[in-house]
């Protein structure tokens, strides 16, 4: 599904309520651009994780600032860049956590970076004094193919 | 209206709570204010139906791992049943099926409350 390039964005106010439209957006623009439901699934759960942090995070719940949601196309790939206004991090920090170590200590939440790192192919942090952006890829030809069936199995 | 429903049923000291909808950040304390009530009664043997649940972020996930450790040492068990493949890949990914006892259906899990535990 090779395609030209083009741009998709969508500017919203920091609210948990408008998750559900800026997952439509996603999936929507996925959709149409020819990835199949069990990628778009993953394309929407990443954006969510990371919208949703920035309303928790970088706005810390002040519903009057916007969350930009870009999405740009080209031959190769699709990338949503996600920006905010609010307080920054240190991308330093953000680690990958040791899953077993994690449960072990039945911990709530920060399981949302583990989960973009996991479900998208390429993940970036850029973070400046008053914006912060992360930058998401899905490559047309799954790059992952060959490990997607791992997470397939169902219970007994 | 939001885009999620809790619906619960009671059999005998078993009580299932039936999800619909979609569980992110924005429905997720919906999700805690049932299973804090469920915890309040002390009825702490509980089966949640993911069957009519379209979609589940890591704020849906978080709500288990937030309870599952008071239900378990107040003697009783959350167990998750009916997931669709979907729902199952989010919780595979977390590691989650180590932590939690997931079922096909329904009355597998309520007949597994009644069992000594093998583990």
């Amino acid at each position: 599904m090779p395609q030209a390039k083009k741009k998709y964005q969508l500017r919203i106010p920091s609210q948990t309520d408008n998750l559900e439209l800026i997952r439509e957006f996603v999936s929507r623009v996925a959709r149409k651009v020819g990835f199949k439901d069990d990628a778009i699934s993953k394309i929407e759960l990443a954006v969510d994780e990371a919208c949703a942090n920035v309303i928790e995070h970088a706005y810390q719940k002040n519903d009057k600032k916007n969350i930009d949601v870009a999405i740009q196309i080209d031959y190769q790939k699709f990338t949503i860049i996600i920006t905010d206004h609010g307080r920054g991090f240190d991308p330093k920090k953000i680690k990958t956590p040791d899953m077993k170590e994690y449960l072990a200590q039945m911990r709530v939440g920060g399981l949302g970076i583990y989960l973009m790192r996991t479900l998208m192919d390429e993940i970036d942090f850029n973070v400046h004094p008053k914006r912060n952006q992360v930058i998401m890829s899905k490559y047309f030809l799954d790059k992952k193919a060959k490990h997607a069936d791992q997470s397939e199995a169902r219970p007994n | 209206m939001t885009g999620f429903e809790v619906m619960r049923a009671e059999n005998g000291e078993v009580t299932l709570l039936r999800l619909k909808g979609y569980l992110d950040a924005h429905t997720a304390p919906d999700l805690e204010s049932a299973l804090q009530k469920l915890i309040d009664e002390k009825r702490v043997k509980i089966i949640v139906s993911f069957k009519e649940l379209t979609y589940i972020s890591s704020a849906g996930l978080g709500v288990f791992m937030g309870f599952i450790e008071e239900v378990r040492s107040g003697g009783g068990d959350i167990k998750l049943t009916n997931m669709n493949q979907k729902i199952y890949r989010v919780f595979d990914l977390l590691g989650f099926p180590t932590l939690f006892e997931i079922r096909d259906d329904e009355s597998h899990a309520v007949g597994s409350f009644a069992q000594p535990k093998s583990r």
